[in-house]
């Protein structure tokens, strides 16, 4: 396409704070189908600066869960650049932490609790004694201090997706990247996760790209919400937000400022959409 | 009275009905044998005929053959087939289904074949077997184990193509390696459906012991069972068929009891799905 995308800043040791996460330039990605070739991202240009809370709302169907597959490494873009701190993603890179939307089907039942998250300290080669700490560590950071011997289907569902959190915070990613991770559980559960993630993001200094398709959410959360539009996928705005942190679920919502960018994203959406 | 009183009120005393019925499910299971049992101790207890002797005479004979006497042997050498044929079949089994699974170009290249040994009924590669490895004790092991062996195989492959493509996709986040996937991810989530595979192989195995057995065999309980009814031993036979009984049974509850083990996580996750 002779439109790549280069890393700005490449320097002996690597990773500079220049070095933007994630950085996207002119993603496109094609399905073959039955009924001829489908677009699900067209062009989908953003970068993802280190410490930041970026979400990315769409409707459904405008491929965010591509975008999100092809930020993790899980997928290749069919065209354009997609790099995780300055180096093309062609494989699933080590500092990268993934929270799926639905996780009975991402925790492991026939380990317990802790032994789901210490699995990938345990592939990793860390010690014993090493693995016990940190597993403790990360189960009381997501609030579960107790529940290490329980099996994940023993717990309920916004439990269990803390449980996916810990897992993914215990090799202490740089990115983490969360596939509507709230959308099966109950409002009050939610709200509780929400700010459980600000508070865990703070604590271990991971950025953070949030897929959603809810416009509260991504505003309450985010520092950057991207919009795309339904198929083809593409960029249709991206809103900084600036609302004051920390945040909260009750004076955080009825802040005015909350309400007008609430307004603006919805009708982005929905008349693009 | 209204049904959401009912409800109320039974629950109270919902673990004592818990256990009631666990103890009525057992007597379920129990009572028609205690029956059948009594009614053949007494309906041939005065019985002159020589095909259907007393039971009385069949369980002294299952005593004195069986358990104290020459028998043992023949008992022996048949556990010893069925023990060495049966783990041959699981572990190829689990193998080359694991092997079809990740080589999908292999998979559908044989899966005709596979099919037509599946649906081969294997007591016809009795004459087969005796031609190639003899009469000794490869012929029965090599037979219980290629016939064990179509069961788990094919339940292995269909478990590991049914592998949650999400399960997969986490490991590779994790930084779990293609190997470790395979049995830390792949194994595991298919494990419900090797067991139950691995049990349909059991099964075949038992009965390719005693049919592997039947002809031209100097030993085992088959052999036995063959030698008594020539010999017009109908008491003998009658105990050789109780002793085969008996093996399934228990060769039954241990599988049961491994499979609890192996498999609690299963039916945990299973119970609490239903509840939900």
């Amino acid at each position: 396409m002779g439109n790549e995308v280069k890393p700005e800043v490449t320097t002996a040791d690597g990773v500079t704070a220049d070095v933007p996460v994630v950085s996207l330039g002119q993603v496109r990605k094609v399905y073959p189908g039955a009924a001829g070739p489908k677009v699900a991202l067209q062009d989908i240009t953003f970068d993802v600066a280190r410490g930041e809370f970026a979400c990315v709302v769409g409707p459904s169907g405008a491929g965010k869960t591509t975008l999100l597959r092809i930020l993790a490494g899980l997928a290749q873009p069919t065209s354009g650049a997609a790099l995780f701190e300055g180096t093309p993603l062609r494989s699933v890179p080590p500092g990268i932490g993934v929270v799926f939307q639905d996780y009975g089907r991402s925790l492991y039942p026939w380990l317990t609790v802790a032994r789901n998250v210490e699995l990938p300290l345990r592939v990793r080669g860390v010690r014993r004694a090493e693995r016990a700490q940190r597993v403790a560590e990360v189960l009381a950071s997501v609030g579960l201090p107790d529940a290490g011997r329980s099996y994940p289907w023993q717990l309920s569902g916004g439990m269990q997706q803390r449980v996916a959190i810990a897992r993914s915070l215990a090799y202490r990613p740089d990115l983490l990247l969360m596939d509507e991770p709230f959308a099966s559980v109950d409002a009050q559960t939610r709200f509780e996760l929400e700010d459980l993630i600000l508070r865990v993001r703070q604590e271990f200094g991971v950025t953070v790209v949030f897929v959603t398709h809810d416009i509260d959410e991504a505003v309450y959360l985010a520092d950057r919400v991207i919009a795309i539009s339904k198929s083809p996928g593409v960029v249709t705005e991206i809103v900084d937000i600036t609302l004051a942190r920390p945040r909260d679920q009750i004076t955080t919502k009825a802040d005015p400022a909350f309400a007008h960018y609430r307004e603006d994203l919805l009708g982005l959406v929905m008349h693009r959409g | 009275m209204s049904s959401p009183d009912l409800g109320n009120v039974a629950r109270p005393g919902l673990a004592a009905r818990a256990a009631s019925t666990a103890a009525a499910r057992a007597l379920t299971r129990v009572w028609l044998f205690a029956v059948l049992f009594l009614i053949w101790w007494f309906w041939s207890a005065g019985s002159k005929s020589l095909y259907f002797p007393p039971l009385s005479s069949i369980l002294k004979t299952l005593w004195t053959q069986w358990v104290t006497g020459p028998a043992r042997a023949e008992l022996g050498s048949s556990l010893e087939h069925l023990l060495v044929g049966y783990v041959i079949a699981g572990l190829v089994g689990i193998g080359i289904g694991a092997l079809l699974w990740s080589l999908r170009y292999l998979r559908d290249a044989t899966s005709p074949y596979i099919y037509f040994l599946y649906v081969l009924p294997a007591p016809v590669l009795v004459p087969a077997a005796m031609t190639l490895f003899g009469i000794g004790f490869t012929m029965k092991v090599v037979l219980i184990a290629f016939a064990a062996l179509w069961p788990t195989l094919l339940n292995t492959l269909d478990g590991m193509r049914g592998v949650d493509e999400v399960k997969l996709d986490t490991a590779r986040v994790l930084g779990v390696s293609p190997a470790g996937r395979v049995f830390r991810v792949v194994l595991p989530a298919a494990a419900p459906q090797i067991v139950a595979g691995l049990r349909n192989s059991l099964q075949v195995a038992i009965i390719l012991m005693v049919v592997s057995e039947w002809e031209a065999s100097t030993d085992g309980i088959g052999f036995y069972i063959v030698n008594a009814q020539q010999s017009f031993d109908y008491v003998g036979m009658w105990s050789g068929i109780i002793v085969l009984a008996i093996i399934g049974i228990v060769a039954n509850l241990l599988f049961v009891a491994a499979e609890n083990r192996v498999l609690h996580w299963h039916y945990g996750a299973r119970a609490v799905e239903g509840t939900r």
